[in-house]
């Protein structure tokens, strides 16, 4: 059994470290999904429904139901959501992947990102920004106005754009963000920078009218650092699920919280959720807020950590300890190092300086996580539990140990062991 | 003097496995010691090892 395990997760290394996401296109989930229709709302994590939806994600419910003109008030969207009227799925169900909340729905504009050495894609929303945003649940009428700019002006102007240069290897960004420090989910100031000089030429000449280049740069430059997470996270997602479907593998290829569940999935045990209660977020609270105040652990943004990237790259962003309250720059080092415990292999595109440019760890291995008992570490915001609030802090979550001791269980069961 | 015995009189150097207790007190006496993060495998759930040992075989 050790060598037909070894075979397998080998080959499911193999797929992931060969993958290559490369952004190609921009397309409305109305044009991608044949199945997707104005009730069918795709969301963060494994499957949940309303009735057991945390407040932000019920917010970001309504914010979409709004915004696609399905509802006219709060009120007709919780009774059409309570009526089964409007229907759930995860967004890893459609290949895709949404920050926080991850509400994503009929009339949305999706970054396409393909696997250029493989036959997978992988889909997300283009980053709201700051503020009262669907990801964090808020609902207002500058949520839906700033959606409805997103779709109608934003979105065709990066088709443009995108289409204008011929794609975008999104790997050959991420990596000269990790040697600028970041790490690519709560830290992505030097990947937005990075991705706005690759674009920027192409955006002046695609966009001929100067108040709305005005308007879309002040947008993509303003208080909006976190705007390359979606575009990391396709990536992420496309290597993830690059290595997923290979029989006997014991590698994780999706990790995703809906705010109420975590849940993930693995390499040789097909589509199956395995799924533990959502952590608490351990972190620096703003001011004026604590953890009383805090929804548990939630989005798809764990695809990051998935792929060897957030907390497991922590050792190439050290500074983000500070921003997450978990401890010293050591400490930082020992997150990291604590990852390749857990990890089959490691990152040939990501390397860490100082670790004298070592991989990051990559490929969650069910058995050493259950061998070893180290979780895996995500780097994460923390999302206030009433819907609309926002962000009020960040910090790290672990992955409980429930999820892999479930998977190795199923695993065994498969086995006849 | 047999070598137990010299421990005794020497200045020593601790590795401790197990309870950090251990580790605390000689740390608060000036000495040097060493914490293993260890744990048993699998958290000691006898189901889960036996798994393990046999995948591993």
């Amino acid at each position: 059994m050790k060598e037909i395990i070894k075979d397998a997760n080998e080959q499911s290394l193999k797929r992931m470290k060969s993958a290559k996401p490369v952004w190609t296109d921009v397309r409305y989930a109305y044009e991608i999904f044949d199945s997707l229709d104005k009730y069918t709302f795709l969301h963060a994590g494994p499957p949940i429904d309303w009735s057991n939806m945390s407040g932000p994600m019920k917010g970001a419910v309504i914010a979409a139901a709004l915004y696609e003109g399905i509802a006219s008030d709060e009120e007709e969207v919780e009774e059409l959501a309570s009526n089964g009227k409007i229907t759930f799925s995860p967004c890893h169900h459609y290949n895709a992947v949404g920050p926080m909340t991850g509400i994503t729905t009929y009339s949305m504009p999706l970054y396409v990102v393909e696997n250029a050495n493989g036959s997978n894609t992988a889909y997300s929303t283009i980053n709201e920004g700051a503020g009262d945003v669907l990801r964090f649940g808020a609902y207002s009428s500058n949520t839906v106005e700033r959606l409805k700019w997103i779709e109608e002006e934003l979105a065709p102007v990066l088709k443009k754009l995108i289409l204008r240069m011929g794609g975008l290897d999104l790997s050959v960004l991420i990596s000269q963000a990790v040697h600028m420090g970041d790490e690519l989910h709560m830290r992505n100031g030097s990947s937005t920078a990075v991705f706005l000089k690759a674009i920027m030429s192409t955006l002046v000449e695609v966009v001929e009218d100067s108040e709305k280049l005005k308007k879309i740069v002040h947008f993509l430059t303003s208080n909006n650092d976190q705007f390359f997470l979606n575009l990391a996270m396709c990536s992420s997602k496309v290597t993830a699920d690059a290595g997923h479907g290979v029989e006997h593998s014991t590698i994780v290829t999706a990790m995703a919280r809906n705010g109420v569940e975590i849940g993930i999935r693995v390499s040789g045990l097909g589509n199956q959720w395995f799924t533990a209660p959502a952590a608490e977020v351990k972190g620096l609270y703003f001011s004026g807020f604590s953890s009383k105040d805090a929804n548990p652990d939630i989005g798809d943004s764990a695809i990051m950590e998935t792929a060897g990237l957030g907390g497991f790259a922590m050792a190439a962003a050290p500074a983000i300890v500070q921003f997450l309250g978990a401890g010293k720059y050591s400490d930082a080092l020992n997150y990291t190092n604590d990852m390749y415990e857990i990890s089959y292999d490691e990152s040939p595109y990501y390397t860490i300086p100082s670790l004298d440019f070592r991989g990051t760890p990559l490929g969650i291995d069910i058995m050493k996580v259950v061998e070893t008992g180290i979780l895996p570490v995500i780097n994460t915001a923390i999302a206030g539990k009433e819907a609309g609030v926002g962000m009020i802090g960040a910090g790290v979550a672990e992955a409980p140990f429930m999820l892999f001791e479930k998977a190795l269980l199923s695993y065994a069961e498969k086995q006849g062991i | 003097m047999d070598r137990t015995q010299q421990l005794f009189s020497e200045r020593l150097n601790i590795i401790n496995v197990g309870l950090e207790r251990f580790s605390n007190s000689v740390k608060e006496q000036e000495v040097p010691a060493i914490q293993v993060d260890w744990r048993p495998p699998a958290g000691g759930n006898r189901r889960l090892m036996e798994i393990l040992e046999k995948l591993n075989q």
